[in-house]
């Protein structure tokens, strides 16, 4: 069995720095982690592994130091890193995601393709989606339990009020929240297998055979045209010192408005 | 391009009750297109829905496309997207939106790809531009930016809408409308995955979003026995419990009552913010609330440059004394 794993690497702060030309996200020189969601997908696709035998391939779209999350990715557990990285790449909308990561998934025989349900700088949950149609292949999003029978997978969707139990055969494309399981930290030796022993090989537009009219930007059907800072200033009144005092000229106010 | 005209809206019911979020949508859609001329269109999908047309068209609805067959009973990613995309395909909508639901999420990138169109994602603004083109507006970076995206070239235009943000319109009883049955070309083979239970779970039975009052705590809380107080407050007022990421992901709280970007967004009367220092993540869940109250032992918080009214303060003297003056403020009303 053949498990893709794609996976984000994401700033970790809340610094934002956004080029003014593109109007798009500045990685570069930004402290960068796996994106939360995806390392659930890792962590499932490598359990997997470890229950019923599976070849783990890590796959990431994004600029060179991207290479250290597939490293961490190779230290978990997956096996096999291959890291998407052309200047045409830069500033796809999630459309243009998918269709370059679906070029980079058909030179696979995979059985179950993850991905986290959201990354948690564009809160987008629509790559996985997007990937699979690309695919045509089925999809289940937010899946909080996976067990496989033969060639089938049971699967618990969550909802807003609960979860949905869903029968689906591979291949199939997962995308994994937090309530699926807790992602390990990598070994010692895991670690130093993931520098030593194992490889991230490089894959650029010209090897996946792509127009590069059809990725990045250019590729893109979305245009961010303007991007600002949210102002919900409000000229408030402060209250500070006794407490007694402070509450009693809180409820007075409110009482006045009719808030209470 | 021009052949694509109406703005349409994903009519999304569960067990034949329709989400609350496409009414706030329709009610989105309804303006939108009244500033373009152009009709505002609802697609029904499911099974025994039909009924549920009439009250779509009470709530804005110039057109209801209903799309009803045994196949669709339940939502499944690949048979509401087929017959959607189908219907798209025919009639060339310019605009669709959906809500940003676990359904809304997961069906509307599905239909983008088929349809080889944009999406811009959990929107918390629309409008249209002078040429006429849909602008999407949406926070990004946790927040920290609002992003305004259009999709110039490709049609239809389509959005998915954060639940709570819209508003609905009025309900008119009057408001007359087309239903057009629409014949779903759709078979078993169309649908991989198969649903065998749908389970209920039986949540604290909190409904942020549709309360009036809330009383939110934060990291200052400083634990599950802190938000105890934070419900004794919330019962004085007659609110509810809400929190900030930081108490959740704690684990004082269940997420079930989280505001701001990752948690749910949330307009009440009154929003009580305690020991919350007001993250820009946090206050783009709660910032639209009417009257917003911020207790805060920090008087640089930023949460109190977003409140109506502050105390400086810590919660665990301000709350108990705050508890006990509404009280004596209501016992004095009552006497």
């Amino acid at each position: 069995m053949n498990i893709l794993v794609f996976i984000k690497q994401v700033p970790d702060t809340n610094e934002v720095k956004i080029d003014p030309v593109t109007k798009t996200l500045i990685r570069e020189g930004v402290p960068s982690i796996i994106n939360p969601d995806d390392k659930n997908a890792l962590e499932e696709a490598i359990r997997i592994k470890e229950e019923y035998g599976a070849k783990v391939i890590v796959i990431t779209m994004g600029p060179p130091q991207a290479e250290t999350a597939l490293r961490e990715a190779l230290a978990m557990g997956a096996d096999e890193a291959y890291l998407l990285t052309d200047r045409v790449f830069a500033g796809a909308d999630t459309y243009a995601t998918a269709k370059t990561l679906s070029k980079m998934a058909k030179k696979f025989d995979y059985d179950i393709i993850f991905c986290g349900r959201q990354a948690i700088d564009g809160d987008t949950a629509q790559v996985g989606p997007q990937l699979a149609e690309q695919l045509n292949i089925p999809q289940v999003t937010y899946v909080k339990e996976v067990k496989i029978e033969g060639d089938t997978l049971i699967v618990k969707r969550a909802l807003e009020d609960g979860y949905e139990v869903i029968k689906v055969k591979m291949p199939v494309l997962l995308t994994a929240i937090k309530e699926l399981n807790t992602p390990r930290y990598p070994s010692i030796k895991g670690i130093f297998e993931a520098y030593r022993e194992k490889e991230v090989k490089i894959v650029t537009a010209a090897d996946l055979g792509v127009d590069p009219q059809e990725v990045g930007l250019k590729g893109s059907p979305t245009k961010v045209i303007s991007t600002t800072t949210p102002e919900t200033q409000r000229a408030g009144e402060i209250f500070t010192g006794n407490v007694k005092e402070c509450v009693q000229n809180l409820v007075q106010r409110l009482v006045e408005k009719h808030v209470i | 391009m021009n052949e694509y005209k109406d703005i349409w809206v994903f009519a999304e019911q569960r067990e034949q009750r329709l989400m609350n979020v496409s009414l706030e949508i329709l009610g989105e859609a309804r303006k939108l297109a009244d500033k373009k001329g152009v009709k505002a269109c609802a697609v029904l999908v499911g099974y025994g829905v039909k009924g549920l047309a009439d009250e779509l068209i009470k709530y804005g609805a110039d057109v209801v496309y209903v799309i009803d067959n045994p196949l669709l009973k339940n939502y499944t990613t690949e048979g509401y997207a087929k017959v959607i995309a189908d219907l798209a395909n025919e009639i060339k909508p310019e605009v669709i939106l959906y809500g940003a639901t676990y359904i809304g999420r997961d069906l509307a990138p599905r239909i983008a790809s088929r349809l080889h169109t944009g999406l811009t994602a959990d929107c918390t603004g629309l409008d249209i531009d002078e040429n006429g083109l849909l602008l999407q507006i949406r926070p990004a970076f946790g927040g920290n930016l609002i992003a305004t995206i259009i999709c110039p070239e490709r049609r239809p235009q389509m959005a998915t809408v954060r639940p709570g943000v819209m508003k609905k319109a009025p309900k008119d009883g009057k408001r007359e409308g087309e239903i057009i049955e629409i014949q779903a070309n759709i078979k078993e083979g169309d649908i991989r995955t198969q649903i065998f239970d749908i389970i209920k779970e039986a949540k604290s039975k909190v409904n942020i979003e549709e309360a009036d009052i809330i009383v939110s705590g934060g990291r200052g809380v400083g634990g599950a026995e802190g938000f105890k107080l934070i419900q004794q407050l919330a019962d004085a007022l007659g609110g509810v419990v809400g929190a900030s990421r930081a108490a959740v992901d704690a684990g004082w709280i269940s997420s079930d009552h989280q505001v701001g970007q990752t948690g749910k967004t949330v307009r009440p009367k009154l929003y009580v913010a305690c020991g919350i220092s007001g993250a820009i993540q946090h206050i783009a869940g709660m910032g639209n609330a009417k009257t917003i109250i911020a207790i805060n032992k920090n008087p640089d918080a930023p949460i109190f440059k977003v409140a109506d009214y502050g105390i400086v303060g810590d919660l665990f003297k301000v709350i108990p004394a705050l508890i006990e003056e509404i009280k004596r403020i209501k016992n004095n009303e009552l006497a």
